[in-house]
């Protein structure tokens, strides 16, 4: 009797916890197909120009306005035309050189300043910030024509530094802000801890802090990389020959194959080309920026 | 190993907020020196002087007889222990307990023999591989004793290492952090807020209270002479009783009846400061009651009492018997900010004519909530305090060549 009676309850909560399982599946599959179409939209939005931009390139020159998405003719012709030229391989040179140099400038030099902000009070502290934050804001387009003036007579005119200078400043405000803050996470006892065990304050930074902030030095590495690697405004101003043209100015003057044409395939393939060390970095350091690194510092 | 001493130390901060005022003490060498106070009474500053990680505005700290005001934490050749641990997340179990020597430029045979070492006695063998966000709370705060253990230096420096650390585990590694500080007779200072931690482990005890030292002395010293109402009321759990009292003839005339003072405490009374005075406030300890049925009293003497028990709770071998005495009650800060301390000055009762008090009882004893209970006083252990500055009134409380005898060594070595 009593076995029966076992049984028969045992069902009864089978059922019901069948009940509460469909019920939970409805739910879930609601919240998955409202975010599987946000998602969507998002992707497509992003990713059409891209594609557009890919098929773009794969096409003749003759057909590169014909208005299709598929190329009718598939050539990679645009490709081996941009290199063909030196405009576009010292263009590219010139952008990984002066992206590279301003971006590791300007971290260094952030990392220096992010981490005194962090941690140390000292008079005038608000006021840097406030300065940071000012250059930050300021219009980049105004400071443009007093730099050629101002270039071409202290002889930085067409030159690497010529571009690192402003990159690296405009590049300075966002990088302190992004810094600060990651230092500011990490608990000052570690640092005090690492003193105690015998490390100067450099060691105690340089052991201790920067490992531990380093997916915030990663992830302002690459913002700051992209911001040099793509600007147009400095590029296109302060310089005028392969000497320090960088690809997005180089881009903009490339020559068609006549006056009245408009190289669209060569430009698309260039484009293709510069996405590409982009995404080779993030790729290669999207392990890194992981949040969570700090986990274990202190009492959890 | 080495000696600690602070003289006439003082931390003021800009604002002019005195943290630590013109501390004195001597820790000596092979001694676990435990500071205690309330939060914010300065120990932790105290430490992080020894440390270095806070500057000292005035006064001098030596560390093996040498001034250390100006030298840096890696110049001072000291191991602390974090509240919160600090250990270097990105760093696994060895390379946390072997960073220090790694500094220092010790080869790496002897970093490794040091580490396995320190990870035996600690029993974090299976651990030295392991990053630290993969260990248990008990298991970090050892990796953090080890860390300090294996540079082998002039003194430990512990900021309330326990107590992250649940209440069971924390008992238990009280003995560890004991047994290892025996072994190794380093010097060390202990900060903790817990008075149970700092009797329990402390070879000598410094009260402290408002950047002030209060009182220094052996667990017993600062049990049985507190020097004033403060280290009275924090030393000791349940912590000691207190009623307003009148002094007359050899007697003490209290809210729960007259207590006749015993010829030592007459004494005591005699040669201290406050001779004369007539109104006292009287500490009595809780563990100096006992049921009077029980017989205390035919060997003692000592005055009996009947009081109506609230509430009595049972730990088994004793009870904790509350009782509530008619009576003013007695008004003084350093009780009102120990009460603040514990957040029970806002408890409903305060305030009223009745006095809350505690006594500890045998096991054996028959008293029943809510019934009248025959209590008994033990007047030996009778404190008596000037109720304007608070300082005991009998002598003895910090120099009593009759007592020193009976106290224990300050330290063994």
């Amino acid at each position: 009797m009593s076995v029966g009676e076992a049984t028969g309850a045992g069902a009864v909560r089978a059922r019901s916890r069948t009940g509460e399982r469909t019920g939970f599946f409805s739910e879930n599959v609601k919240r998955m197909t409202g975010w599987s179409g946000a998602l969507l939209i998002v992707l497509v939005a992003s990713l059409v120009p891209v594609l557009w931009i890919v098929m773009l390139s794969l096409k003749t020159p003759a057909s590169a306005t014909d208005g299709s998405f598929i190329p009718h003719h598939w050539t990679l012709s645009n490709y081996s035309d941009i290199f063909k030229t030196g405009i576009f391989t010292s263009a590219l040179r010139n952008s990984i050189g002066i992206a590279l140099i301003s971006t590791a400038l300007a971290v260094i030099i952030a990392c220096a300043a992010a981490y005194a902000i962090a941690r140390l009070e000292f008079p005038g502290k608000r006021v840097i910030l406030a300065v940071v934050l000012g250059v930050a804001l300021f219009p980049q387009i105004s400071l443009v024509g007093p730099l050629y003036n101002l270039w071409r007579q202290v002889g930085l005119y067409d030159t690497w530094p010529g571009l690192i200078i402003p990159y690296m400043t405009f590049a300075l405000p966002l990088s302190i802000f992004v810094l600060s803050s990651f230092f500011q996470e990490i608990p000052w006892e570690l640092e005090q801890a690492a003193e105690v065990d015998g490390a100067t304050p450099f060691q105690a930074f340089t052991k201790v802090i920067a490992p531990l902030a380093m997916p915030g030095i990663v992830t302002t590495f690459i913002i700051v990389f992209i911001i040099c690697w793509n600007d147009f405004v400095f590029a296109i101003s302060l310089t005028s020959t392969t000497a320090a043209e960088t690809v997005p100015a180089a881009i903009s003057t490339f020559p068609g194959v006549s006056q009245f044409t408009v190289p669209y395939g060569d430009i698309a393939a260039a484009a293709v080309v510069v996405t590409v060390p982009v995404m080779v970095l993030v790729l290669l350091f999207q392990r890194r920026i992981v949040a969570g690194l700090t986990a274990g510092a202190v009492k959890g | 190993m080495a000696e600690i001493e602070f003289e006439d130390v003082t931390k003021r901060y800009p604002d002019g907020f005195e943290a630590v005022k013109h501390f004195n003490l001597d820790v000596h060498d092979g001694e676990l020196m435990v500071l205690v106070g309330p939060s914010g009474c300065g120990k932790s500053t105290a430490l992080r002087m020894v440390a270095g990680l806070e500057d000292i505005s005035s006064g001098e700290l030596k560390i093996d007889q040498d001034v250390v005001n100006d030298r840096a934490p890696k110049d001072r050749d000291i191991a602390m222990v974090f509240q919160n641990y600090a250990l270097y997340p990105h760093m696994t179990v060895r390379e946390n307990m072997g960073f220090a020597l790694k500094l220092a430029k010790v080869p790496q045979a002897e970093i490794d023999s040091k580490v396995a070492e320190a990870a035996r006695i600690l029993d974090l063998e299976p651990h030295l591989d392991r990053k630290p966000a993969n260990l248990s709370g008990g298991q970090r705060q050892r990796v953090a004793m080890g860390r300090a253990i294996v540079r082998d230096p002039k003194a430990f420096l512990m900021d309330e290492p326990l107590s992250n650390l649940d209440a069971k585990l924390r008992v238990q590694m009280r003995t560890v952090v004991a047994r290892i500080q025996q072994r190794l007779q380093t010097t060390t200072i202990y900060v903790t807020h817990d008075q149970t931690e700092a009797m329990t482990l402390g070879n000598r005890i410094t009260v402290m209270r408002a950047g002030e030292l209060q009182q220094v002395g052996s667990p017993t010293e600062l049990y049985s002479r507190p020097v004033n109402l403060f280290v009275a009321g924090f030393i000791g759990s349940p912590s000691m009783n207190f009623l307003p009292g009148e002094l007359e003839g050899n007697n003490v005339r209290l809210p729960i009846g007259s207590l006749p003072l015993p010829d030592e405490l007459r004494r005591r009374l005699e040669a201290g400061p406050g001779q004369g005075r007539r109104q006292v406030i009287a500490g009595l300890r809780p563990d100096h009651f006992e049921d009077a049925a029980l017989g205390g009293s035919q060997q003692h003497g000592g005055a009996t009492f009947r009081a109506n028990i609230d509430v009595l709770e049972s730990l088994g071998s004793e009870y904790y018997a509350y009782f509530e005495v008619e009576s003013e009650r007695v008004a003084s800060r350093e009780l009102e900010e120990l009460a603040q301390d514990a957040g029970a000055a806002d408890l409903p009762g305060a305030g009223s004519q009745q006095v809350q008090m505690v006594a500890r009882l045998s096991g054996a004893t028959k008293a029943k909530p809510g019934q009248p209970l025959e209590l008994w006083f033990d007047p030996q252990h009778l404190q008596l305090f000037d109720p304007e500055s608070g300082r005991s009134l009998l002598a003895g409380g910090q120099q009593q060549p009759a007592a020193a005898a009976t106290q224990p060594p300050a330290q063994p070595v």
